[in-house]
């Protein structure tokens, strides 16, 4: 960076710090009106507005997928909104990319660290400013610059580090320095605390609070309720692409938020009798498992299910719910525990392979349909013997029987109303709902004796949930245990007939589907109804509730 | 989001601008050695396809390119980027020399071909192996891995043919001939039948060999249940984990006949047509198969028309080379380039502003079928 545009930038620094002396926080810093974004088919966000204070943490909450890092992406330039415009600091900008983003004032701090690995920490901050070719007088300046905000800001980081040696709570401070470095006014942290252990999660949040101090204004991302009700002013809650609520951090509580979150879907009354339970099918003993860091995602779980009975798992994403269904249809591995399948256990720590689980009578309704659950440019015959193509009825000794296999695909077409009715189809052409028809259909026909679904009905249609749930429930009713999970609350009320609660890899509690969802919230964001020490939860909550998808 | 355009456009339209841009810069570098690009063009085009001897020697130069596209093709199913079909084909010309040095005297060629066959598959398929391995059970990136397998295969057959297989008396390092037994008669009866000759041209039944092997993959890909475990982990490993495919095991049973595909190529030149191994015989068949596979769009039947148009460029290229001596063997060389960049590497530079052109048309297309979410 040149002398000039440093001392340009420090005066844009003192410019704002005058500013909040002044008092002038009641002004937005980022006002955005009527910002609409579309992939495809896929509202990403719908018609957001957004005030964010000046000198204030905005916090936006809201499960995966809610469109929380779609919005920020168009806000620092890496998408253009639909529609809708950007206001930065009362004037109407338009981003086209990051660097007018940068030029506005803006800085972000990615989930992932945008940072070179092998360079130092200095070169990391100068890199695309180094205003000029020769280095030298470059990352003179940046020296004296960095020491400068190392001071103001308490940011201590040793400028001649190399990346890779540092521990991630000090790559996430030169991410910060980066930005600061450009002369960022507002900050933008998108999940900061996901990497982070909960001591640099605290001191995360001490400089946070000096930022604000300091006049700036800070957006952070997160699905973390302690986080908001830690650090933040205000809170904006995300579901669907669309803003739900927008509450003063102190005006609310955990309980208002996990409900904002989760949300109340369509009105789901499924018709059920009561279940008539037999023996244990599928029984969970001690599970632990961790990723790849070494973090407890499942920390000793044991549940089991029966014949005949539906077992709800609720929980807001990211707490082990998806580790779990892993381990069990043998996809990935535990550290430690057993899963006993009808009587017999399965190789949790190694051995377990999906296809003779398959055999064994573990029917497995995926998660996430387009990246496990369907191979998308496939035709739908060839999708609905994924995981089957084993199957002598399929085949014809070394040949796929394209007959037996057509014949098979149509009459589950027919079965679950898929449409449109051509098992020929690329599977990608089908609407969300029919891919999921799709996958259930091939799990649920093979008369499984255990069958654990992931999300029924995530980003299906409405007419589709309602098929979904009876179909689910008829699979009950014909004796089979079934292990459901799903963050929508309402689904798990309505087809669970026990409910446990997951948070932070451990189930916190057991409760009737009959109980309030305000009680069903609570043990969601981790309030278990034994007093538990508060500090344990935090520390579980910083370490585990990132979400590994 | 990665658009999905028509088929028509994927494999028709976009083939075709590809080739006419190539074409086009390829007639100002004519220009440039100052001779009139109409007229190049035409003597190419007699030169491929004019005359019996110019079609014996295109189909010729396609078997070649046909067994190469395939092998690329069969690896990218897999999800598989086998840049090493050179180094194969090299290695798989052991199995066919030896087949032919052992029985060439003693049976008749009907006789040698399955065993050559099998020995161009067993060699080039271990020339695979190694590689494979390497990717499946530590990760070792294949394009790596089978490039540097190249540079091996070359100078182990250089190794070979000096101190092995080369006769005392000769000085090139090559084999020694094959007697008749380990020659495949020529397509000549078949050229009789349309009033022309194959006029000296190579081309024999190896060529029939390549069909059968397009009909083969084709079977495999689409109708075994190898196959479509090979699809399944090549469009989408996670899909294929949850499948409860063995990942290790598809890996390497693709990579096994990817190799053995670029292996048979060796039969045509050396049991085909020269009736010896001579060194350096794939002649970059290997490279021209990346380009053959990506243009056929990994489809048998692409496969062996892009290949037949590369062999046209081959034979094409050499009458043009003759015909108009301004135009040198180099020049057909940038020539040949210029086309497998514009197929091959640079296929992606019509798709964006294509993309653009057809997104409105089939979003209304595919909205209708598929409702809010996909």
């Amino acid at each position: 960076m040149s002398k000039k545009s440093t001392v340009k930038s420090r005066e844009r620094i003192i410019a704002a710090r005058n500013k909040s002396i002044v008092g002038d926080t009641l002004s937005s810093a980022i006002k955005l009106n009527g910002i609409s974004k579309s992939f495809g088919h896929v509202h990403a966000n719908k018609d957001i507005d957004l005030d964010v204070k000046k000198g204030t943490i905005h916090g936006i909450i809201g499960e995966n997928g809610a469109g929380k890092s779609t919005l920020m992406s168009i806000l620092y330039g890496f998408y253009q909104a639909d529609s809708g415009t950007i206001e930065i600091g009362g004037e109407v900008q338009k981003i086209k990319d990051s660097q007018a983003a940068i030029k506005a004032g803006i800085g972000m701090v990615h989930q992932h660290f945008m940072l070179v690995e092998n360079f130092t920490v200095l070169e990391n901050i100068i890199l695309g400013a180094e205003g000029g070719s020769i280095l030298n007088k470059a990352t003179n300046n940046a020296r004296e610059e960095l020491a400068r905000l190392e001071k103001e800001y308490a940011l201590e980081v040793d400028p001649n580090a190399v990346i890779e040696d540092l521990p991630v709570g000090l790559q996430q401070r030169v991410e910060i320095l980066k930005a600061l470095y450009r002369g960022a006014e507002i900050l933008i942290l998108d999940e900061p605390t996901g990497v982070l252990t909960p001591a640099e999660a605290d001191h995360l949040f001490r400089i946070l609070g000096q930022l604000k101090d300091q006049g700036k204004t800070i957006v952070m991302i997160t699905h973390k309720l302690r986080e908001i009700m830690a650090i933040t002013d205000d809170v904006s809650v995300m579901r669907r692409g669309k803003i739900v609520a927008t509450r003063k951090t102190a005006d609310t509580n955990v309980e208002e938020l996990a409900e904002l979150m989760v949300g109340r879907s369509v009105l789901l009354n499924v018709e059920k009798k009561k279940s008539k339970v037999g023996d244990v099918k599928l029984s969970i003993e001690n599970l632990t498992v961790k990723d790849s860091r070494g973090v407890i995602m499942v920390d000793n779980v044991s549940l089991k299910v029966h014949a005949g009975e539906i077992v709800g798992i609720a929980g807001v994403a990211g707490n082990g719910q998806s580790e779990l269904l892993k381990v069990i249809s043998g996809i990935s591995k535990a550290k430690s525990g057993r899963v006993i399948l009808d009587g017999k256990p399965i190789g949790v720590m190694g051995k377990a392979d999906p296809r003779k689980l398959r055999e064994r009578g573990l029917a497995h309704v995926p998660e996430d349909r387009h990246h496990m659950g369907l191979v998308l440019p496939f035709e739908e015959s060839e999708n609905s013997i994924l995981g089957y193509q084993n199957n002598t009825e399929y085949l014809n000794g070394p040949f796929l029987n394209m007959d037996a296999i057509r014949a098979d695909a149509d009459e589950k077409i027919e079965q679950y109303d898929i449409r449109p009715p051509s098992s020929k189809l690329k599977t990608a052409n089908f609407s969300g709902g029919n891919q999921q028809k799709i996958v259930l259909a091939r799990e649920m026909e093979r008369d499984p004796v255990v069958l654990i679904i992931g999300q029924p009905t995530r980003g299906v249609d409405v007419g589709a949930i309602e098929f979904i749930h009876k179909r689910i429930i008829e699979m009950r009713d014909a004796g089979k245990a079934i292990l459901l999970v799903s963050v929508e609350l309402d689904e798990i009320r309505s087809l669970a007939d026990r409910v446990l609660v997951m948070f932070a890899g451990r189930i916190v509690g057991e409760r009737d589907p009959s109980a309030s969802e305000g009680e069903l919230g609570l043990l969601m964001a981790g309030i278990e109804d034994k007093p538990v020490d508060d500090d344990v939860i935090e520390a579980k909550t910083l370490e585990n509730g990132e979400t590994k998808k | 989001m990665k658009f999905e355009f028509p088929n028509w456009v994927e494999y028709g339209l976009i083939p075709f601008l590809n080739l006419v841009t190539a074409f086009l810069v390829a007639g100002l570098v004519v220009l440039i050695v100052g001779e009139n690009p109409l007229d190049a063009a035409y003597f190419m085009v007699r030169g491929a396809f004019g005359y019996g001897g110019g079609i014996g020697y295109t189909l010729f130069y396609a078997t070649n390119f046909i067994f190469t596209g395939l092998s690329v093709a069969v690896a990218i199913h897999c999800g598989l980027f086998n840049i090493g079909s050179e180094g194969q084909a090299y290695i798989g010309g052991i199995g066919v020399a030896t087949a032919c040095l052992a029985l060439d005297r003693y049976i008749p060629w009907y006789f040698t071909f399955p065993m050559a066959i099998a020995g161009a598959a067993i060699f080039g398929a271990a020339w695979a192996l190694i590689p494979a391995l390497l990717q499946a059970k530590r990760g070792s990136h294949i394009v790596i891995t089978t490039i540097m397998f190249n540079f091996i295969a070359s100078a182990l057959m250089v190794y070979l043919l000096r101190d092995v297989f080369k006769p005392e008396k000769t000085q090139n390092l090559e084999t020694r001939t094959f007697e008749t037994g380990g020659q495949i008669p020529k397509l000549d009866w078949v050229f009789e039948l349309f009033g022309t000759g194959l006029q000296g041209a190579p081309l024999n039944y190896s060529f029939v060999l390549a069909l059968v092997c397009c009909f083969l993959v084709w079977l495999l890909i689409w109708r075994t249940k190898l196959g479509f475990d090979i699809r399944t982990m090549g469009t989408s490993p996670s899909a294929a984990q949850y499948a409860g495919i063995n990942q290790t095991k598809v890996i390497v049973i693709a990579m096994l006949i990817s190799g053995a595909m670029a292996g048979m190529m060796a039969i045509n030149p050396i049991m085909g047509d020269q009736a010896r191994m001579a060194e350096g015989f794939p002649g970059g068949a290997g490279f021209v198969g990346i380009a053959v596979a990506l243009m056929g769009r990994n489809h048998p039947i692409g496969i062996i028309l892009a290949a037949i148009l590369f062999g046209a460029l081959w034979q094409g290229g050499a009458d043009l080379a003759f015909d108009m001596p301004n135009i040198t063997r180099d020049i057909i060389v940038v020539i040949q380039g210029l086309v497998i960049l514009f197929a091959g590497a640079l296929d992606h530079v019509y798709r964006p502003f294509l993309a653009k052109l057809f997104e409105n048309k089939t979003d209304n297309a595919t909205s209708n079928l598929a409702g809010e979410d996909t």
